[in-house]
């Protein structure tokens, strides 16, 4: 069993399900030819020390260990069964050998003991339980199009601006404004701090030149305020990061094509962070105009070479890619929101009622809100953080340095800190 | 005699039959009743012609509407232009003009669209076409009508404008109230909310309320129904009194027909339900229809040739007196007014004025002659 957990943690071919399931199965089929070595049980024991999590989190798919917190559910329920089945695995792991895998790398069993090595990614898990991750997310679009509903959709709770302000007025505000709000979400044990920057303003005027630069400038501050963080000499461990790891930008259901406000933001927005488009009220468009509509945003948006998440070119490795280039098939995602429930076949559903039938929001036939939940939350969300990290901060950060390697006394960030780091100490810390 | 004669036959036709058995009363009879059924002889021969304008961003739904209404397909070969097309383009007038005949009537209606509202990034002034565009058909007829020959005068003018609002919003954008405002004097508004079925009943009685107050909040003068005659039945005053407050319309407009309850219906099929366009609980397509073509057609006519013209042709004719009076020299070509010959001589100058003041005189008689008929 090692050698096939092992083979998981290299190739990755599998999706999580699919891990598991095989897991099972293996672990069924082999239980027959378990071998006891009574010799083992204290390693065994000592195997059982680690919480079930260890067994549940190896098993299941390293793939979403190592990219933090997802839903417990299906770690939980492979949890239970895993349980059951551990002694079976570790018996039948040192009784076989020479089985497994073709793999270029050291199998378990050509270790002199079992090592422990995946042990890792179980720390790794209680360290990111317990510090809990942050995740900032912001949301553009024409007032009314319904962004505050599907951030309280998305996340099944009152996190939006409309909730949170007592005087929440529908007006349209002059200037456009950012307005930050930030909770704390607790799911299975895992704590998420969740950010939501709202832009009232957008795209509400009738002369609606350059809206858009507020909200570049807002992130490239906070680019800049972590690369600040980073630059000091007695930096904290943990950045506070406040940087905008994904922003969803909300298209009108005209039907026809994107407009040129649209071109113009996601033009310049695409470039320094992770732009998610959607259709919003995606629920005034049959499932042809739908269509229709995606294929000739799709269309605009290559003419323009506007590069939305999942971008082509940060895809890792070939099965990223084929699971991006599904999502890819199916941007901008139609999405419809909705906090109310109603009753339907007996359950109760998130829907919108008319007059000529209710509308599931999770329903993928009706809409795809489940599908950019999916996206957003369940399995690519470790994924936006770390392109905004790997990515679009570094072009940040480089682009600063440079810029402040010409003249760094005007802009009175520190100068790239030399080796012995000695020299600066007293220009940085005044000015940092 | 023979008139006389023809008279009374015609009288016998197209009066109820129990008239022709009391030919004692015949001899008290004048017969001027029937001058109403003149009229609509009349006019049924030479055929009414409506313009109808269509105003509101693009992905509006306005052609889809505008085929539903008259069950044509005016755009059949329309190619949608893409963001980078566009971003070059200006409002453009565009007009279609359509031959539609029921039962006999004929009706000549000009469609005029408006590609390209609202669509930029900076949308200031965006209606300016639009008000230009409005104003020389009132410039046109002005001409025509003071011009000698006035025997075949096309009324270009527009009759109606149909404002399409999203229902996206919370209400009035500042662009809406800023181009209601700029045309509420010159022509008949009816601000519409589009592609209502993506919104539930409840919203859309909210954001129809709100629309409402921001109307009245901004002073923009929409089309208002004309009231009912007090000896009208009560049916038709509960209609008229739903009509009013149910504005501004919800319409969904389709160019599809899908079938529903057994029946091939207009409408739109979504996975979660039927949309029918023709159902009044569906939305207010209906009633827009009803209004628009069946009762409201010639009011609508009518306020634009006694309001809306009027007001124009006052302020013309002001701009042109207190010119003249500011030059103080009576050679000095007036701009507006048509003249056959370049060179302009005072004297016809005076009597065009004269002729003028007469007519308006007269108008304003006539006016008063029909309230004064309507009070009685």
């Amino acid at each position: 069993m090692r050698e096939e957990t092992a083979g998981e943690l290299e190739t990755d071919s599998l999706s999580p399900m699919e891990d598991g399931e095989e897991k099972e199965r293996g672990i069924m089929g082999l239980q027959d030819d378990s071998k006891c070595q009574p010799g083992q049980a204290a390693l065994m024991d000592s195997q059982n020390s680690i919480p079930e999590t260890g067994e549940n989190g190896v098993v299941v798919g390293t793939e979403m260990e190592e990219k933090g917190m997802e839903e417990g559910d299906l770690k939980k329920e492979m949890g239970m069964e895993m349980e059951l089945e551990v002694e079976a695995e570790v018996k039948v792991e040192l009784c076989q050998s020479g089985h497994g895998l073709q793999v270029s790398f050291i199998r378990g069993t050509d270790l002199f003991g079992y090592v422990g090595i995946e042990a890792v990614l179980d720390q790794m898990r209680r360290k990111t339980m317990k510090a809990g991750l942050e995740f900032n997310i912001m949301v553009v679009g024409q007032s009314g199009l319904g962004k505050s509903t599907l951030v309280n959709t998305l996340f099944k709770s009152k996190v939006s601006r409309k909730s949170c302000t007592s005087n929440y007025e529908e007006k349209i505000s002059k200037t456009v404004k950012l307005h930050s709000v930030s909770h704390v979400i607790e799911e299975k044990g895992v704590r998420m701090k969740l950010t939501v920057i709202d832009t009232p303003g957008f795209g509400d005027q009738i002369n609606n030149e350059n809206c858009w630069e507020p909200i570049v400038k807002h992130v490239n501050e906070q680019y800049e305020k972590y690369l600040r963080e980073e630059l000091h000499i007695n930096r904290k461990r943990k950045i506070p990061d406040s940087r905008v790891h994904c922003c969803i930008y909300f298209l009108p259901p005209t039907g026809h094509r994107l407009r040129q406000i649209d071109v113009e933001f996601m033009k310049r927005l695409g470039k320094i962070v992770s732009i998610v488009p959607v259709i919003a009220k995606a629920d005034t468009l049959t499932i042809e105009e739908r269509q229709e509509f995606k294929e000739r945003i799709r269309q605009d948006l290559a003419a323009n070479g506007i590069r939305v998440y999942p971008q082509k070119e940060y895809d890792e490795d070939p099965e990223d890619s084929i699971l991006n280039d599904r999502i890819r098939e199916s941007i901008p995602f139609a999405v419809v929101g909705t906090d109310k429930e109603h009753q339907v076949n007996g359950h109760k559903v998130l829907g919108r009622k008319t007059k000529w039938g209710i509308i599931e929001v999770e329903n993928v036939e009706h809409c795809e809100f489940a599908n950019l939940r999916d996206l957003l939350i369940r399995s690519h969300l470790q994924d936006l953080k770390d392109v905004t990290h790997n990515i679009h901060y570094e072009t940040y950060r480089v682009r600063r340095l440079n810029e402040s390697n010409v003249s760094f006394s005007e802009l009175g960030l520190a100068p790239w800190p030399l080796e012995n780091g000695t020299d600066d100490r007293g220009q940085s810390e005044s000015h940092l | 005699m023979d008139a006389i004669m023809l008279q009374e036959k015609l009288v016998e036709r197209l009066l109820c039959p129990r008239v022709r058995t009391a030919r004692q009363k015949e001899k008290q009879y004048v017969g001027f009743a029937t001058l109403p059924n003149q009229v609509h002889r009349k006019s049924v021969k030479k055929g009414f012609d409506f313009t109808l304008m269509v105003a509101g961003e693009s992905g509006m739904g306005k052609s889809t509407l505008v085929n539903s209404l008259f069950l044509t397909d005016l755009y059949k070969d329309r190619k949608l232009l893409n963001a980078e097309e566009r971003i070059n383009q200006t409002v453009e007038i565009i007009k279609h003009t359509v031959d539609i005949e029921e039962k006999g009537v004929k009706l000549k209606l000009t469609i005029v669209d408006t590609p390209g509202f609202g669509d930029a990034v900076n949308n200031n002034e965006c209606w300016k076409p639009i008000t230009d565009y409005i104003d020389q058909q009132f410039e046109q007829y002005f001409r025509d009508e003071s011009g000698l020959n006035r025997k075949n005068i096309q009324d270009n003018r527009v009759h109606c404008c149909l404002y399409f609002i999203p229902p996206f919003g919370h209400g009035l954008r500042p662009v809406d109230v800023e181009f209601m405002k700029a045309l509420h004097e010159k022509v008949n508004i009816i601000p519409l909310i589009a592609k209502a079925d993506c919104l539930t009943p409840n919203e859309i009685k909210k954001l129809k309320d709100r629309i409402r107050e921001e109307i009245d909040k901004f002073g923009i003068k929409v089309y208002q129904f004309p009231e009912c005659d007090s000896d009208e039945d009560e049916e038709f005053k509960q209609l008229d009194k739903e009509l009013k407050e149910c504005t501004p319309f919800a319409v969904i407009g389709s160019n599809t027909v899908v079938e529903a309850r057994g029946q091939r219906v207009r409408g739109r099929l979504y996975p979660w339900g039927i949309v029918e366009v023709e159902n009044q609980s569906h939305c207010d397509f209906v009633k827009l229809r009803n209004m628009l073509i069946r009762s409201h057609m010639h009011d609508l006519k009518d306020v634009t040739c006694d309001v809306h013209y009027e007001n124009y042709r006052a302020q013309c004719i002001q701009e042109m007196t207190s010119k003249l009076a500011q030059d103080n020299r009576m050679e000095s070509p007036i701009p507006i007014l048509p003249l056959s010959t370049p060179d302009v001589e005072t004297e016809k100058l005076i009597k065009l004025k004269d002729e003028e003041l007469k007519r308006m005189q007269e108008m304003l008689n006539k006016m008063q002659q029909q309230m004064h008929d309507k009070e009685q």
